[in-house]
């Protein structure tokens, strides 16, 4: 197969290899096998699942259970970009939008194929207990505190987020943590931490609620709170609530980045976990083609998540618990 | 029936994506039926072996009926969830994440209720009822057939409550359940309830007092329809 296209040496059949192999593994071997078979078609008919089920790739028919995080479910990224993986391999993907640690939790049970979280502490943990094979980094966006627009405890435009959430802690002004054992809650948590506070009083309240039932809270107590970016511009239509301090995205500190990985369940643990598509899932979402995807989704005309698997440089340090080192024993 | 699927989509269709909606509500009203039919058919012969018999511990197995009528579905649903996790018991059957699971934990929540006023309406069948079945000669099938028939708005009552239990829950259903469609927007385990628990969320009020109030339309609808039927049974008798 390779030969022929080989041999034939006009452009079209380049590209057509060359989106081969972009499509990445099965698909794009059934997808450069037809078309040599056939006429002139486009790639993008025959990997469109409508031919013979010998084009399709073995995992056609498969559901993938991906369980991930409210903020990624929540702001449609998921669904719009899911199709296109779904077209490519004839499967079908079942998103389960829990918090971070119950995404991880659920995928130490054995009951996901893999999860896409954000709280680096504790998917280094689950690798390291060995539930989780081959992480990514996927993309980032980052953290604000929003607060009511008349910012009782004054912290509008401070450039440090600890130096905010003390501020906040010595004016006792309502702060809603979301209390759930999510990335966001993760965070939040890192920055008390961080800000060498210990939150706690009438002030303070922790919710147990997904990112926008917290900010709703927020909205109507007239509170601060600690979102990721995305969410609170999804939402931003249906509350008062404005962005005091910044985050990286928009030049603020570097504590309030929000990156986001994506892990395949360790087959060696859980038998069942359906490995070969979750690896095609994390092939396929870290691919340029999906990365660019996900830079182009917007909500109310803004991008809510930055792509960071692809880099020019090795980045050893995403396959591995965060300062992990081989010489270390 | 067809002129009301006719007027429904203008309101239906506007704030969601094709399809979302008739899917949620079938989802919905295909696990809570079948977990009340399945539980229907359990508890029924519970009540009636419960209603003509004695025997030691009767009232301990009332209690526990009893008690069972305010479980939360919550924790049924945790309990459903370790039983079918790859982990648990039934792991190997993969039904987690499915309407199956879904139907399991809702026929959990609607034995109880069913059971329990079904129990209330045999027992409550006036003592003549029976003598009098027995004095014509009956045998026990035809006491307790004439029992049932006296105690039938009682059933019929039970049945009702069961579903409106299994179709208003929330809780077990999206833990096991976990509250999925599919890329394209049609529900694979999401329910009404946990659609409206979604855009609760997310903020979206709106849209979520519309689902809430097909859900009201629905549970109206299945009510009229089961008690019509109980009506047109009991005329043809």
């Amino acid at each position: 197969m390779e030969q022929r296209n080989a041999d034939t040496s006009d452009g079209r059949t380049r590209r057509q290899v060359l989106m081969g192999f972009g499509a990445a593994g099965i698909a794009g071997l059934a997808g450069c096998s037809s078309n040599a078979s056939e006429g002139s078609p486009t790639p993008t008919e025959s990997n469109g699942g409508s031919d013979s089920s010998g084009d399709m790739p073995e995992v056609a028919g498969e559901t993938l259970t991906l369980t991930t995080t409210t903020s990624t479910y929540d702001t449609g990224l998921l669904d719009a970009i899911h199709p296109h993986f779904e077209d490519m391999y004839g499967v079908e993907v079942d998103a389960v939008a829990q918090g971070t640690g119950a995404a991880l939790e659920t995928a130490r049970n054995g009951d996901s194929d893999v999860v896409m979280v954000h709280a680096r502490g504790l998917e280094d943990e689950f690798l390291e207990n060995g539930y989780g094979k081959n992480r990514r980094d996927l993309m980032f966006n980052d953290f604000v505190i929003v607060g009511p627009e008349d910012d009782p405890a004054g912290i509008e435009g401070m450039d440090s987020a600890t130096e905010a959430l003390t501020t906040i802690a010595d004016a006792e002004a309502q702060f809603v943590s979301r209390g759930d054992n999510s990335g966001t809650h993760t965070k939040e948590l890192n920055l008390w931490e961080a800000a060498g506070t210990d939150p706690g009083g009438d002030w303070y309240q922790e919710t147990g609620t997904g990112m926008g039932e917290a900010l709703n809270i927020a909205n109507q107590q007239g509170a601060y709170t600690l979102s990721d970016r995305g969410t609170f511009i999804s939402q931003r239509s249906e509350i008062d609530l404005t962005i005091l301090v910044q985050g990286p995205i928009e030049g603020g500190p570097e504590i309030l980045a929000n990156p986001y990985g994506v892990m395949a369940v360790n087959p060696g643990v859980h038998e069942n976990a359906n490995y070969d598509l979750a690896m095609a899932y994390i092939g396929w979402i870290t691919s340029p083609g999906a990365q660019e995807a996900i830079a182009d989704y917007q909500m109310n005309g803004e991008q809510l998540f930055y792509p960071e698997a692809i880099t020019e440089e090795p980045d050893f340090q995403q396959y591995v618990p965060e300062g992990w080192s081989s010489d270390a024993e | 029936m067809q002129a009301g699927i006719d007027l429904l989509p203008a309101v239906l269709e506007l704030p969601f994506r094709e399809g979302y909606v008739w899917s949620t509500l079938w989802v919905s009203l295909t696990v809570s039926v079948t977990a009340v039919v399945l539980s229907t058919f359990f508890s029924i012969p519970v009540a009636i072996v419960m209603g003509f018999a004695d025997f030691r511990g009767k009232q301990f197995v009332k209690s526990v009926i009893n008690t069972g009528m305010g479980f939360p579905s919550v924790v049924v649903g945790l309990l459903v969830l370790f039983a079918v996790s790859n982990q648990g018991p039934l792991g190997e059957f993969e039904m987690i994440f499915t309407k199956k699971a879904m139907i399991m934990s809702q026929f959990v929540l609607a034995t109880p209720p069913i059971t329990a006023i079904s129990l209330a309406a045999i027992t409550g069948v006036d003592g003549n009822v029976r003598d009098a079945a027995r004095v014509l000669g009956g045998r026990r099938l035809d006491v307790a057939l004439v029992v049932i028939k006296e105690a039938r708005y009682g059933i019929v009552t039970a049945i009702l409550a069961g579903f409106g239990r299994a179709i208003s829950e929330v809780g077990s259903v999206l833990i096991v359940g976990g509250n999925i469609t599919s890329s394209a927007g049609i529900s694979k385990t999401r329910t009404l309830t946990t659609a409206i628990q979604l855009e609760a969320r997310q903020g979206q009020y709106e849209t979520a007092m519309i689902l809430g109030a097909i859900l009201v339309v629905l549970v109206l609808a299945v009510n009229a329809v089961v008690i019509r039927l109980g009506d047109e049974g009991a005329m043809n008798r």
